[in-house]
This record gives structure tokens, sequence and C-alpha cells, in this order.
């Protein structure tokens, strides 16, 4: 079953970290949001679309043995909380990498990379992946 | 306001029940819990049915329609709605039947739980629990639902708020329970160093962190009919129950290793009780990933909680015994049914028919069912008079 | 003038040995190390593809420049290993390097010379004024089968350049041959590509690269003396060693842009990431012969002389060719046919 337009919706926030940013109290956000949940209604209309960098480091880890089915070609994988430069967090998968590299507080940069496919025939999608900065 | 009493509770065995149907498990907790209440379809003004994802289990929907067509029900035309959210679909459920019952709209309801997740390989079940997840901006890009927890976990160990064995105890606790349970998944004990070296999931969990897939239904009758409150032998009120929410993921949240949503649901189910912490004698947390009970232990009981890891406080001979059922983690996960069984362990604690495993004499239980990882919380207290 | 105005690579990091592979079938590497002149290659992570390796080439030649990335008037990517056998790369990347939608791009094709013959195009947009500059990328994650030789050489990156006006290092002259020589090709569908083995050789390489070359120093009026650094397509380190001496090179001309040695023949990318390692060290005045070539067959030359500009440009704000060769993570066989997809997996 396709679900290209799911995906198709998202690619600039996968492919470069575009998150919102609220103009009523300045607070970016990651990932994107209609509606800021600090300023709430007087924020509707005010979310500005930005770019993060793609530096962050390190909040949490953990290294995934028993993957999701579209991952098993890379178990061990390491799924990591990351905390970016500008201030949001961001789940996301840290790579090519030993997970023995892989500690609270080690700086990482954002790096785009294949993360699901629709089977063989079905469309690719990318997405951000980070790798440690080095 | 009225009062609302549990009549009745029935319950199916929680395990890999291979001959048993979604629909057959749902019928038979249902009927256990009319026949316990000693009342007849007739008595029932309205059906609540819980259940997390039977859609992508069993490829089924409109759950509650069938259960109370395969109970038997459906020429009375008994309304029937199904309650989700997430694994704290019972405990939601349990709520909005409470609600109904107190507003006065209905006088007697059933509300059941069933998930059947065996059906599928554990792979997809795994999948299928992913569900509670942000599926576009977690689960897209690998998360498993234990991973939230292992983050959750690397991460209150790196700040120095516990250590390993301050959760690695909890399921020791709950299969030690389990073992006195007969419709246990597991009845096995098991030992801390067992939880600690079994097969990792996401490190820093093993398997033994991890409640099981497991199928399984739950229910209870509910009333605020005079009469039948009356004629019951062992009526057990409804004190109060409450609900909040958090962020739906981890990452949008100020402190990962904190869950708001218990200690404001709990909170509320206390004020709206008119108890303190210190009355309640005995609690069912939602022991889903065993990182998970200690924050929600740290939640009800603050710091203190911590500490209470280290001694036999938790047993249900002690002196705030947790999870006696077994908790989810070795009586069973059946999703949607969690929190319907966590009421069916305590109306019968309450009873005092709870077997080997029996509490010494309890006037209260707090039970507290969760949604993913903290993001709803609903919190029941359930007591005699 | 065309000229170039940035430019970036990207190499996987993960690296097999001439030995793991030699091993697995038999062979002496001792044979594959002197006879091919190959020691190890790149190979793509399971996550990476042409898409992938292209946008890195590409951020870190953005990031080298202070362009205006929504002012950049065309992106052409060449390939082999195209992620899709319909569906552009270049669309991706427009929207994967946050480029104006207002932008010309289209996918090329034309073996190991296709990320050249982009070059070539953007070059011409650029000098008739149809656009200020363009990105022209090779890059590709290229198979060998399971035991042929290619197994020891075809590996993955990419090369993207920033084609401009006013870059630091001007294109004096570019020029084209083109014969009818199906040396190497891979029909539709089909996972691996097939070679007329020695007919590679002479017939192939050696006379598009030769006479590309030689037809280069005839116009331009130079000879190899002339020029402090060249560069050849390198599907193995034997064939461009070989080219250079025929050719009159000496090693110190043809040895920092030599990389297959070390990451394997890169295909769409293996001239220009030779011409991108050589870059990272020019100076003002170099003046660099460089002799892409691609199957089926043709070769592409250009002839560049680095400026003063060269002085103020910031090498600095991305990773250079050396640094990431230098960088590896080494895999065993198992590790790299799981990486590239030999083992079936389940619903794959």
């Amino acid at each position: 079953m396709s679900e290209v337009p799911r995906f198709w919706r998202e690619s600039r926030h996968r492919y470069r970290l575009v998150g919102t940013r609220c103009g009523k109290c300045d607070t970016l956000y990651f990932p994107p949001r209609v509606i800021c949940p600090s300023c709430r209604r007087e924020s509707v209309g005010a979310m500005r679309e930005e770019e993060m960098s793609g530096e962050g480091e390190i909040y949490s880890f953990t290294v995934v043995h028993d993957g999701l089915e579209q991952f098993k070609m890379q178990v061990p994988y390491v799924i990591a909380l990351i905390r970016m430069k500008e201030g949001p967090f961001v789940t996301g998968q840290i790579v090519d990498c030993s997970p023995g590299e892989v500690k609270i507080g080690t700086k990482v940069s954002a790096t785009l990379r294949k993360v699901r496919t629709e089977g063989k025939e079905g469309i690719i999608q990318y997405g951000y992946k980070f790798t440690i900065t080095h | 306001m009225r009062d609302v009493y549990i009549l009745g509770v029935g319950t199916t065995k929680f395990g890999e029940l291979w001959d048993s149907s979604l629909r057959e498990l749902a019928s038979e907790a249902g009927l256990k819990a009319i026949m316990d209440a000693g009342i007849y379809a007739e008595d029932v003004d309205a059906l609540y049915g819980a259940n997390t994802s039977g859609g992508q289990f069993v490829d089924q929907e409109q759950i509650a329609a069938l259960i109370a067509d395969y109970s038997g029900i459906t020429e009375l035309n008994i309304p029937s709605i199904r309650i989700e959210a997430g694994s704290a679909s019972g405990g939601a459920a349990l709520m909005q039947a409470y609600l109904a019952v107190k507003s006065g709209q209905y006088n007697t309801v059933v509300v059941g739980g069933v998930e059947k997740m065996t059906d599928v390989p554990s792979e997809v079940a795994n999948e299928i629990i992913g569900g509670s997840l942000d599926a576009e901006w977690e689960t897209f890009f690998g998360a498993t639902e234990c991973s939230i927890a292992a983050l959750i976990a690397r991460r209150h160990e790196y700040e120095g708020s516990a250590k390993r064995e301050n959760y690695a105890v909890f399921p020791v606790i709950s299969h030690k329970h389990a073992s006195m349970n007969e419709t246990s998944h597991f009845r096995n004990a098991i030992k801390i160093e067992d939880v600690i070296n079994a097969s990792p999931v996401a490190e820093p969990l093993t398997v033994f962190d991890n409640a099981p897939i497991s199928d399984g239904a739950s229910a209870l009758v509910i009333s605020s009919d005079q009469k039948k409150i009356r004629e019951s032998p062992n009526p057990i009120r409804i004190k109060s129950s409450s609900a909040a929410n958090d962020f739906l993921s981890l990452h949008d949240r100020k402190k990962i290793d904190q869950f708001k949503a218990v200690a404001k649901s709990t909170k509320d189910a206390l004020r709206l009780a008119n108890l303190d912490l210190g009355k309640i004698d005995a609690f069912e947390l939602h022991d889903s990933y065993s990182i998970a009970t200690l924050i929600q232990v740290e939640e009800i009981f603050g710091k203190q909680g911590v500490r209470m890891t280290e001694g036999n406080d938790f047993y249900y001979n002690s002196s705030s015994p947790l999870n006696v059922s077994g908790g989810l983690k070795a009586h069973g996960n059946p999703l949607g049914t969690s929190g319907l069984y966590q009421a069916v362990e305590a109306t019968l604690q309450l009873r005092g028919k709870a077997g080997e495993r029996q509490v010494k004499d309890p006037r209260n239980f707090l039970i507290h069912n969760m949604g993913g990882l903290g993001t709803t919380s609903v919190s029941t207290i359930i007591g005699v008079d | 003038m065309s000229s170039i105005v940035s430019y970036g690579s990207y190499i996987p990091r993960y690296r097999i040995k001439a030995e793991e592979i030699a091993k697995e079938w038999g062979e002496n590497p001792e044979n594959i190390k002197s006879g091919l002149f190959i020691y190890s290659k790149s190979v793509p992570g399971p996550d990476e593809d042409v898409l992938t390796i292209s946008a890195e080439a590409a951020k870190n030649t953005l990031k080298r420049s202070d362009v205006d990335r929504k002012k950049i008037g065309a992106i052409y990517v060449g390939s082999e290993s195209h992620p899709y056998a319909v569906k552009p790369t270049s669309s991706i990347l427009v929207e994967a390097l946050g480029l104006s939608y207002d932008i010309h791009s289209a996918d090329y094709e034309f073996a190991c010379k296709a990320g050249t013959a982009a070059v070539q195009n953007v070059m011409a947009m650029v000098d008739s004024g149809q656009i200020e500059n363009g990105i022209a990328i090779g890059a590709d994650t290229s198979q060998g089968a399971p035991g042929d030789a290619l197994e020891y050489s075809a590996s993955a990156g990419g090369t993207a350049i920033l084609i401009g006006r006013n870059g630091f290092a001007d294109f004096n002259a570019t020029l084209s041959f083109t014969t009818d020589t199906p040396d190497f090709w891979r029909r539709e569908g089909e996972k691996y590509p097939s070679h007329g083995g020695r007919f590679t050789g002479e017939p192939a390489y050696f006379k598009h690269v030769l006479t590309g070359a030689k037809k280069m120093m005839e116009r331009q009026k130079t000879k190899p003396g002339d020029y402090d650094y060249a560069v050849f397509h390198q599907p193995n380190g034997k064939f461009p060693t070989r080219a250079a001496k025929m050719l009159g090179f000496k090693d110190e001309q043809v040895k920092d842009g030599l990389l297959t040695p070390y990451i394997g023949n890169t295909y769409s990318s293996s001239m220009i990431i030779g011409l991108s390692a050589i870059l990272d060290k020019a100076e003002s005045g170099d003046r660099i012969l460089a002799v892409a070539f691609g199957s089926g067959a043709g070769s592409d030359v250009f002839d560049i002389t680095v400026n003063d500009r060269i002085k103020t440009f910031r090498r600095e704000r991305a990773k250079g060719v050396m640094e990431q060769v230098n960088n590896p993570i080494w895999i065993d066989y198992a590790t790299y046919v799981k990486f590239r997809g030999k083992i079936i997996m389940r619903g794959a």
C-alpha cells in the first residue's frame, strides 16, 4: 500500500529539519507545529518555518536489538534523543559508528539517509539521521 | 451525586490463548462479570468496550458492537461504545462508564476490555504497540516503544536519580505475585539478575523489563441502582476516577524522566475521593516497562519511592503492596484490557477473595493505567465504604 | 568564462580491504594489489545511495561558499546508479538542499563520465548567460557481481562542483571525444554490470583517455610539463598510472589525484573526486589537466587554472577528500554483502 502523500507532505521537515518558530514567544519547535503549546490561540498565524543547522548533542540513547521490520538490516541500531543547537529535541538514529562510541553529550550532525522504503517497488523515504561529529 | 459500585467482575486467563478469538474472549469476561453481579442482560443500560488496536491485530473495528452482538444482547439494542486511549483504553473506559453512571444517565453499565494480540507474529505485534508513539516523528525513524522507555531509563540513571536495580526489581515483584494468581500469563518466580542479564531489547532494557504480548479480556458491572447494591453480597465502591495527559512524544517534554500526567491524575483522584496517600493500602501501577513503573512510583511517592525499591515494601504482605495481581509484566498485558484487570484485582482484594496473594484488610486501592509512556494517565480509586 | 566557485566530496566511511574480498574467492590478495593497484574500497552504508551521497557532497560544496542557495540556477546529477530508474535524483536534491524551485534540473547517464557531462552542461549555461551559477554532481554506488574483478573496485562516493563566474579556478577549455565502443554495460533491470574483459583496456579506456588528452594539449598548445597536476578516470590504480606515463606525465603530477587504490572506483565521481583532492591543496597559478572516461565510450577533458581567489576560498568549512579517506570504518566480507543487499532478506 502506497503512502506517498503522507510522506511527501513532510519532505522539507525530514530532509532539512525545518521546524516552526512562534512569532509570539520566539520558541522554535521541531517537529513543526501549527499552534504554539505555550501561546496557544495567540500564536495562530504567527508560526514561521525555520531550518535548523543539524548540529546537536546526545541527550539520551539506546541500542535497539529488537527493532522494527524496516530496520532489521541495521540491528543493533542506535536511537537517540538529540538536543539540537537551536533548542528542540529530535528523536533519530545515530549511524556510521559502533554503539560503544555513543555517549550522553556526544556531539552529532544531521545527515540525509534512506529511512524506509515502500518495498522493492515503492518509493524511498529519505530523512535525517545523525553521525558523530569528528 | 450518586455513588457508583462494582457489583460484578469477570476475567479470562491471560496469555497465549491459541484457541480463543477476540469475540470469544470478550463475551467470556462479560458473561462472568454479569453472573458474578447476579444480574441479567435486561438490567444493563449500556456497554463500554476498551480495545487498543483490534483494527491492526485482527482487522476488526466497531469492536463494542461485535462484543454486544456475540454476548447475545443485541436484540435489546443496548448502546455499545468503544473507548480507545492507547494502552490506557481500559482505564479510560472504566472512567467513562463511571461518569455515565454517576451522572444518572445510566443505572447499570458493563465495561469490558479485550485485546487479541497473538494472532500476528511478535514482530508485527511490536510494530502495532509502537502505534502509541508519534508515527511521523518517532516510529518513522525506527523508534520502538521499548526504545523510548530505554531513553528514559538511560537519562534517569545518568542524572543519578536511580540505579539499574531500582527498576529491575519491579519485574521480580510482579512475577512473585503472578505466581500466586491462577489467571496469570507467567507463574514463574525470577531474580533481579535474571532481569539485568536477559537478552537486550533496547539497552539497558532486556526482555524481562518488558511486559509480554498477551491475549485476554476482563469486565466489570458497575451500578448506582440502590436495590442491586443492597442485594449485592459485596459491593465495592469506585471512589473517584481522573485522567490527565502529557505530550505524545518524549522529545516535546521538558523533562523526559518525569510523568507529569501521572502526578496530576493521581492527585486529582485522591482529592475527588477525599483521601490522602496514606489512606491507600495497595497500588496497581502500569508496569509495561520496569522503568515506567519506577517513574510512576516516584511521581506518587516522591523521592522516597526510589528507596522503597531497595526493601520489601512493595510485596503483597508488606507496607505498600504493588501490583499484587502480577502486574502487566507477569499477569499479562493485553493492551486495552490492562486497566480493567487492575480494577478486577482491586475488587477481588477488597472483597478479601484474592487467595494466596491477599493483601491484609485493604480499604482502598489506587489503580493507574497509562497510554504510551506517561502520555495518557487514568487514576482510579476503588475501596470499601 | 565559467569557473569553479566551490566544490565538495563525500565518501562513505565504510571500507573493505582487497584481502577480505580475495580471501572469499581464493585469490591471492598480492595479485590484486599489484595487478589492479587497489588496496581497499569504500562501501555505502545500508541507508546510503546516490541521492544521499550527492546531498552530502553538495552540502559540503555549499558550506564552502557564500552563494545564496536560492540563486542557484541549475542542478544536474550524473550517475549510473540513480536510486530510481524513473524519478529524478536531481528533483529530490532541490528539496534536500533547499534550493529555489525555479531551477533547471536533470539526471545524466554516461557510465563513469556522467558527472563531467553535467559539469560541461553547467559550464555552457553559465557561459551563455542563461544562469548565474549551477551545481554539477557525479556520484555512484556501483555494484560488481560477487567474484568478478569489479568487486575489488566498484565503490561509492560523490563530488559536487558549483560552477559560475569569478570562481577560484578557471575552465580554460573543455572538449569531448566519443565513439561507439561497447566495453562495459548494464542492461535495463539487471543488478550487475557486464564488461568486455581485456577489451575495456586498449580500445576503450586508453584510446579515449589518450586521444582526449592529446587533443586538448594540441588545442591549448600545451605539453605535460605545463601542468602542475593531471587527473584521469581511475577504474583501478593501474590504468591511470599507465595512461599518465604514456602521455608523458610524471608521478608527482598525478599522485594527489589518484584515489582509487584507497577508496576504489567511485564511477561518476572517479575523476572529479581526484580533482577535488587536488583542489584541496592547489595554489594560485596551478594548472590542472583533468580527463574523465565513460564506457560506451567517451572522454571529457578539462584544462583548468587556479587563480588568486583561492586565497580567500574557505576550504576548511567542510571536510576535504583526504580527511575523509583517512577516516574509515573497516568491515568484513559478511558485513559487506549484508550492506550491499547481496543476501536475501524477507520481504526485500
